[in-house]
């Protein structure tokens, strides 16, 4: 408190030595890129991102929905397959008995990631630029976590039993195993994803009442544009409708500033436990396979190598879809090139960090000098799966090293391709994982050759569609950015602005 | 029959309604209350608000997903219904802890957010001051400050003239209906 009480009086007593150094050094003169470009008042950033939603729907959405209804419907055709057969339609068979569903579950799951990174961790770290991509972010965790809550559910089986997976008494008076690292996976997901919905619910409130507060006047405009009687009645429809979803879900808040004090303080909470949250979500997935005894899974660098490869992975996801709706809604001025240099940097970063744990399960692999485990690395990297591993390690090491250059973060469409080649390079490093382990393990004998039924790929390329679906359904009906965060880190903002020359 | 709920003051800025709010607390009132569209740095300093008692919720919440996580692998694995699973105890304080670490995540955010409705006396779907015109502009780009008709000090002809005195774009009456 004292050092903010009074800075006035640090800044005097630093300033006639500061002023003397400066003189000599020189220094370059570096302002702060702003995050709100082209000095954009309150409401122009509450027309831009309300109008996202309000006005009419644009062709290429029904298009887009349209198709991506198409595709999910891939995924719905073979669940209704897999469950009328049994799970054989899939290309399981001894000793590959994880395939592609828990290489997807992870996939999709990691690509939460890099949500709640940014609405969490990148808030408790006062990162003002997130406030641009939380929210768009944040729907793509919940959604991402739907889709891969779908691979192990009906991996299961019987999937009308699995609700057997909660603690909840059934007939035959059978708890379930908690010193499994299922279990555990069952009760952190379940609990990320709640956490998730909740956080981005909250987060949404103001914004909600401001769309709420914005239906009548909206409502008018659409109205006298609408030329047929059936236009009009669908106005009066579609206004009903709105006021009470958004009347709903916006629980009556009203901005006031009493609220806004504890609002704060439930956003920090939230932030604060959603960060132990997502390192512990991906930490026991990771365990899922860690705590196995099999070559090339049995490794204490699981955890935080695959918390770096879920954010690297969500965060290519976050690029391959902002940068397509910064375009289509010309949000340039609020997701400007400053975020995407940004979020260029982390992949970079993180996708150095997986490099780096490939290189350092190699090493730990010779030092161990275990022959079985020396075994995995060599079989990976040279064996039956080469073709897998190299496209693991050409999209996740190489390709986010253009990042470090200017140029390759500042071409849109090369930064949007290498974001493409992140999320298949992140695939086959699950991939890579699961099945070089299941494939050869220790007795020769049991080996196989794995491949996917056309049933594991219709359903996984259908969940492209189900994500597609809820985030148009997303971008249609919700403040796609979090744009009360937004007005709060502008310069307009600032309650001292004039305050403290005085 | 309306009667009046309290007087609002708009304002333009952020710096303005910092200011606004700082004298409007050092007159004395204590029914009052600011809308703003976003959380203004500051601004609870200048109204003299308290630390938020969220962290209290959160923090029950958090010991009850503990406890509750703790409890239930025991009572299953100890006490209900034992089971050796690869020689392995009934009960250890290890192995459930993940399932209690994730428990004590879910139930503090539950916290969390009940508290802040709670505190918030949300939902609310209907208040006073919705009443106002320019309403809609208090999510969006104004700011306001309301001295509640409650309030002890209130008088209308002294707030007008305290206001007036910050120079706000505009000084109005807020009503509500008379509940029959």
């Amino acid at each position: 408190m004292s050092h903010s009480s009074n800075p006035s009086d640090a800044a005097v007593g630093h300033h006639g030595a500061a002023a003397a150094v400066l003189k000599e050094v020189r220094p370059a003169n570096m302002p702060r890129r702003p995050i709100v470009e082209n000095n954009r008042d309150f409401a122009w950033i509450t027309d831009k991102v309300c109008g996202i939603a309000e006005g009419k729907t644009p062709r290429w959405w029904w298009i887009a929905f349209i198709m991506s209804c198409m595709i999910a419907s891939f995924t719905l055709f073979g669940l209704i397959y897999l469950v009328s057969t049994g799970v054989g339609v899939w290309g399981l068979r001894s000793p590959i008995m994880w395939g592609w569903a828990i290489v997807n579950f992870v996939f999709w799951i990691g690509i939460g990631h890099a949500g709640t990174l940014i609405s969490a961790i990148l808030c408790l770290l006062k990162q003002k630029w997130r406030t641009s991509i939380n929210r768009a972010a944040e729907a793509m965790t919940i959604f991402a976590v739907a889709c891969a809550g779908i691979f192990p559910l009906f991996h299961v089986g019987r999937v009308w039993f699995a609700w057997w997976l909660f603690p909840i008494p059934n007939h035959n008076a059978i708890w379930p195993n908690f010193r499994s690292p299922l279990e555990w996976d069952v009760f952190a997901v379940s609990t990320y994803g709640t956490v998730s919905l909740l956080f981005w619910y909250m987060g949404m409130i103001p914004d909600l009442a401001t769309m709420r507060d914005r239906t009548r006047m909206v409502f008018e405009k659409r109205y006298a544009e609408a030329k047929t009687k059936t236009a009009q009645a669908f106005e009066r429809f579609f206004f009903t409708f709105r006021q009470y979803f958004y009347g709903i879900l916006a629980m009556g808040w009203r901005g006031s500033n009493r609220h806004w004090s504890n609002y704060e303080m439930a956003y920090l909470l939230l932030a604060g436990l959603s960060t132990p949250l997502v390192l512990s979500v991906h930490t026991v997935v990771s365990f899922d396979f860690a705590v196995s005894h099999l070559p090339g899974w049995h490794a204490t660098i699981f955890p935080p190598y695959f918390v770096a490869g879920a954010i690297f992975s969500g965060f290519g996801m976050v690029l391959t879809l902002m940068l397509p709706l910064r375009a289509l809604f010309g949000l340039q001025d609020l997701i400007t090139q400053y975020h995407i240099d940004c979020m260029c940097k982390i992949c970079l970063a993180t996708g150095t960090m997986v490099g780096y744990a490939y290189a350092a399960e190699f090493f730990i692999a010779w030092y161990g000098a275990n022959a079985f485990e020396g075994f995995a690395f060599v079989n990976r990297a040279f064996g039956q799966y080469a073709w897998a591993y190299w496209i693991m390690i050409t999209c996740n090491v190489i390709s986010p090293q253009f990042f470090w250059t200017r140029w390759g973060r500042e071409n849109l469409w090369f930064v949007w391709i290498l974001s493409i080649f992140i999320n298949i390079g992140m695939w086959f490093e699950r991939f890579v994982i699961t099945v070089t382990s299941l494939a050869n393990d220790f007795l020769p004998a049991n080996w196989d050759y794995y491949s996917p039924t056309a049933v594991d790929i219709f359903t996984f390329f259908g969940t492209f569609g189900l994500f597609s679906v809820l985030f148009l359904l997303f971008i249609r009906f919700l403040p796609l950015l979090a744009f009360a965060e937004i007005k709060s880190v502008t310069k307009q903002a600032d309650a001292h602005a004039h305050g403290e020359h005085h | 029959m309306s009667k009046t709920y309290g007087i609002l003051a708009l304002f333009e800025s952020a710096p303005a309604i910092y200011q606004a709010a700082k004298k409007v607390r050092s007159a004395g009132y204590t029914k009052w209350d600011v809308f703003t569209p976003f959380p203004v740095h500051g601004l609870d300093g200048a109204m003299g608000i308290k630390r938020s008692k969220v962290p209290v919720f959160t923090f029950i919440g958090g010991l009850m997903g503990f406890t509750l996580g703790m409890t239930i692998v025991w009572y299953m694995g100890y006490l209900d219904y034992p089971l050796i699973v690869g020689g392995m105890p009934y009960y250890s304080p290890v192995f459930p802890f993940p399932v209690a670490y994730e428990l004590t995540i879910l139930l503090a955010a539950f916290g969390t957010l009940i508290g802040m409705f709670t505190l918030n006396k949300l939902p609310m779907h209907y208040h006073p001051v919705m009443n106002y015109e320019k309403f809609r502009h208090l999510t969006d780009d104004k700011f306001a400050v309301v001295i509640e008709a409650e309030d002890e000090l209130f008088n209308e002809s002294e707030v007008r003239e305290l206001f007036a005195g910050l120079h706000p774009t505009e000084i109005t009456v807020i009503t509500e209906e008379e509940k029959a």
